[in-house]
């Protein structure tokens, strides 16, 4: 193996925007990748990463300063001209970015967006073209790739499109493999199926690879060499091994730490059942024909019952497309379903909607994405206070802002923000902020949504605590959906595991954890602790 | 009333945690509004143009005030008299009838011997048929006279024995005057004050109409929006004009009438955008969050889901307003608008047309109408890149 690297980075810096609103996204970045190897630049949202990966085959906006110098094959890509970068995009250095859904063009099937790489860097022929596209297919893992041809994005499974981006960066053997966190917004099952495909491909052509991703279980497992980034700046680099044995730097340290710890109560018959449900069924008519018969139906929860009880937590896991978050809204009474829905004994599925408001405030819900689920034109007081107009009319304007200052304490925000609006703040504040929201009514029963799913893994850890501090302070019952395993565990006492709609497995956490009986729920298990994929496990594709 | 029960309460003084209320200013604005306000004043053009619109919008409507054919102020043996205000009877003046000509030789030196005059600039008002014409009517302007025709015409004005001076001798006509020997300068100010503000009634109105009927589809979907989207495309299908020829042909229509009409077809230009708007944002999160609180579907449409609608509504309103001035402006050209004698822009087109030897008409009218829809226009300009994402939130 040549010594001298294949990729180098000296001293790289990028500035976005000019004068008083110039931010330094990255400053002052080296380090050097050999071929075969995999770096991992680690580090949490904000930190300059992806900034950093996107410099080196200079696909940053234009008008951003970019300082520094970024030395491939012993040229500076920096101030290479467009030609001779274009030769390299695509062949030499390939992407893969981390949303395949938006990384595909949905207007093109993959034969041709994959045919598109290769026609640019030199295969010609069409025959030759659809012979190698066959190829890269079954290279990456998709089944009767010769038939999958003509399907368009939208066809195909996410970790199906993740594979098709793949096949398109390995089009043209490429030389250093950049992957912008390819396994973020994907299932645990099909991540780990993924990682595995990635690292034999990696030892089979002996490219050189970028990994960037906030998961450090993630980099336990692929990469060779680590550098931890944090606000722009390398701040520990090494070996793998080296720094997860020993980490020099506090912020390594408090990243190792910050997996969501903590012991979940343990399960309690006696507790007051809050919520109950029985053979609950969420079935969407699919319907064909001129006069729009229903044929079928997308049976999206099919059959599910359980107790959520007083100061307990019940987690829902499976992977995407299982039905949890369906479940969610049904219990909630916000999708119409079959089956009895119990609060506190009293039957609720046949409430309409005046009959259903009186109880929403006993039952709450907090959502996945912190982005989207506030309104970005109300200022906080408004946003959290909104439900205290509805429930609570009898408080005067004063009073609310009281209550939600209240609120906002609880869940660690200062009071004084409250005039702000959502963009000023960061995800992991913006969730608090949601929480405030739910909290501020003193419900009984919270669904929680996949609530820290989008947010960063210290910022995670944080979110598990408040939400066991306010189970323990004020009673509440949780359902808590999500499929970060991890998450799951610090927080719940009882849970299911649901595929497909279905009720695979169900009991106490502590049982389940230990010694899953389900073989879908140990392949499961084993994606999501070990990051191994099981061969011939019962999984999504 | 007793404190509530959270409220902490400390050595007797209950200590609040919430900060005190924002002083709002004036107008609160959003920052996303703030920046859109800057970025609407970086565009000089657009906001030279709002400036601009504004003063001679705010000048026509004082449209009494610079012409007309009464004064604004008299002192007449040591009493003050409001005619712009008060018609008062000839008998006040030493005459017989019950309403004053006050640009009356015999009245004008009646009231200038016992007292003053203070008259607007202009000494015509719309419907004010100038007798004393220079040439016959249409008349060009003063300024257009020859010598020997302002002596001519002086020579009637002019007491026996004075010098003859010319075009300082008569009246002087900024613009001329019509085939009917109307000022064309009076008959612009007040036509355009009518074209502006039928404009913006006519929008404001189809807005309000618009947005409502887009927030219905959009919000609910389904057969409601599949419903009124076919009713749509049948009503936008009818002529507007042929309907509004058979209906002038039966009523003469009032302003009031036309606007009526013409909101019959134009409020559909807004539903298409807000339905668009409220399609997409039914399916956010917050609008799920709003939802799970508890609150009905009209405050969620009207205090989430519309404020998205309104950037591209409000993008979209300057070049409505400028159709519907268009549309009075082609209405009155065709002879199907306004009750003739009415001011109008349309009229005064018409006119144009139809006396290409008189072409301060045609040039008048088009000036104006040409510039309050390129100011319009380019009011729209600045708005637009106002409220464009790309540059507000970046």
């Amino acid at each position: 193996m040549p010594d001298t690297p294949l990729l180098e980075l000296q001293d790289l810096s990028v500035t976005f925007g000019t004068g008083d609103a110039a931010t330094v996204a990255v400053a002052g970045v080296s380090f050097s990748l050999v071929k075969g190897k995999t770096l991992a630049l680690v580090g949490e949202s904000g930190s300059g990463k992806s900034v950093t990966a996107l410099s080196i085959p200079r696909l940053l906006p234009p008008g951003t300063r970019i300082g520094g110098r970024v030395m491939f094959r012993g040229q500076d890509l920096l101030t290479a001209n467009e030609k001779s970068l274009r030769a390299l995009r695509g062949s030499a250095i390939t992407m893969v970015f981390q949303e395949p859904m938006t990384s595909l063009n949905p207007l093109h099937s993959i034969e041709r967006q994959i045919g598109e790489i290769l026609s640019i860097h030199g295969t010609h022929g069409a025959k030759a073209i659809r012979a190698r596209t066959v190829e890269l297919l079954e290279e990456v893992g998709i089944r009767d790739p010769a038939e999958r041809l003509g399907s368009y994005p939208h066809q195909l499974s996410g970790g199906q499109r993740q594979r098709v981006m793949i096949a398109m960066a390995l089009a043209n053997r490429p030389d250093l493999f950049i992957a912008d966190e390819p396994t973020t917004a994907l299932d645990v099952t099909v991540q780990a199926q993924i990682l595995t495909l990635l690292k034999g491909l990696q030892s089979r052509y002996g490219m050189a690879m970028l990994f960037i991703t906030h998961d450090l279980g993630i980099v336990r497992r692929l990469a060779d060499d680590v550098a931890v980034m944090q606000k722009g700046r390398i701040v520990e680099a090494g070996h793998a091994q080296t720094i997860f044995a020993a980490p020099a730097h506090p912020y390594t340290q408090a990243l190792l730490a910050a997996e969501p710890k903590g012991l979940a109560p343990a399960a309690d018959p006696a507790a007051t059942p809050v919520v109950s449900v029985e053979d609950v069924k969420v079935w969407f008519p699919i319907k064909k024909g001129l006069f729009r018969k229903t044929v079928g139906a997308v049976k999206a929860v099919d059959g599910v019952s359980m107790v959520v009880r007083e100061g307990q937590t019940v987690g829902v896991v499976g992977e995407s497309g299982s039905g949890k978050t369906t479940l969610g809204l049904a219990i909630l009474r916000l999708i119409s379903s079959q089956g009895r829905i119990a609060y506190l004994g009293k039957p609720i599925e046949s409430f309409g909607f005046h009959e259903m408001r009186p109880l929403r405030r006993h039952m709450q819900i907090v959502f996945q994405d912190p982005y989207g689920s506030l309104s970005p034109r109300l200022p906080i007081v408004d946003i959290v206070g909104e439900g205290l107009v509805l429930h609570k009319a009898k408080l005067g304007y004063l009073d609310r802002r009281e209550a939600v200052a209240r609120a906002m304490v609880e869940v660690g925000l200062d009071p004084a923000v409250m005039d702000r609006y959502p963009h000023e703040f960061s995800g992991g504040q913006r969730q608090r902020i949601a929480i405030a929201r739910a909290v501020v009514l003193e419900p009984k029963f919270v669904v929680l949504d996949e609530p820290t799913s989008a947010l960063d893994m210290s910022v995670q850890a944080q979110i598990v605590d408040l939400l066991r501090d306010l189970q323990i302070k004020h009673g509440l019952a949780y359902l808590f959906i999500s499929h970060d395993l991890r998450v799951v565990r610090a927080l719940a006492s009882d849970i299911i595991v649901m595929r497909y709609g279905k009720v695979v497995e169900s009991g106490a956490a502590k049982d389940i954890f230990a010694a899953p009986k389900d073989p879908y729920t140990q392949a499961l298990f084993a994606a999501a602790f070990r990051i191994d994929a099981v061969p011939g496990a019962p999984v999504a594709g | 009333m007793s404190a509530p029960a959270f409220l902490d309460t400390a050595g007797g003084e209950t200590r609040r945690l919430a900060p005190p209320v924002p002083a709002s200013g004036f107008i609160k604005l959003t920052p996303v509004n703030q920046r859109r306000l800057a970025i609407f004043r970086q565009h000089r053009r657009g906001f030279w143009c709002f400036w601009i619109f504004l003063c001679l919008f705010g000048l026509s409507l004082f449209a009494e005030f610079i012409a007309n054919d009464r004064p604004l102020v008299v002192s007449y043996k040591g009493e003050i008299l409001f005619p712009v205000f008060i018609d008062y009877p000839e008998e006040k003046f030493g005459g017989f009838a019950a309403h004053t000509e006050y640009r009356v030789k015999e009245i004008s030196d009646e009231i200038e011997a016992h007292g003053w005059m203070v008259w607007p600039p202009v000494h015509f008002s719309y419907q004010t048929i100038n007798y004393a014409l220079p040439m016959p009517a249409p008349s060009p302007p003063t300024w257009l006279l020859t010598q020997a025709q302002c002596e001519k015409a002086a020579t009637a004005a002019i007491k026996p024995g004075a010098a003859n001076r010319g075009c300082r001798a008569i009246e002087w006509d900024w613009l001329g005057t019509d085939d009917e020997g109307r000022d064309v300068l009076a008959r612009m100010i007040y036509g355009a004050r009518i074209s502006i503000l039928f404009g913006l009634a006519l929008t404001l109105l189809s807005s309000v109409i618009g947005v409502a009927a887009g927030a219905v589809q959009g919000y609910f979907g389904g057969w409601t929006d599949l419903l009124f989207q076919r009713f749509i495309e049948i009503w936008s299908a009818l002529p507007h004009l042929y309907i509004l020829i058979i209906i002038s042909s039966v009523i003469a229509p009032s302003v009031t009438v036309l606007l009526f009409i013409l909101l019959l077809f134009s409020w559909v230009q807004l539903v298409h955008v807000v339905r668009a708007e409220f399609l997409r944002a039914r399916n956010f999160e917050y609008v799920k969050a709003a939802r799970a609180l508890g609150l009905n579907n009209l405050n969620i449409m009207v205090k989430h889901v519309l404020p998205n609608a309104t950037v591209a509504t409000l993008t979209l309103l300057p070049f409505v307003l400028n159709g519907s001035i268009t549309s009075l402006t082609a209405l009155d050209f065709l002879g199907f608008g306004q009750p003739p004698g009415s001011p109008s822009l349309g009229e005064l087109l018409l006119q144009g047309k139809s006396h290409t030897e008189a072409p301060w008409l045609g040039i008048t009218g088009f000036l104006c109408i040409a510039s309050i829809l390129s100011l319009l226009i380019f009011i729209g300009e600045g708005v637009r890149d106002a409220f464009d994402p790309r540059k507000t939130l970046a």
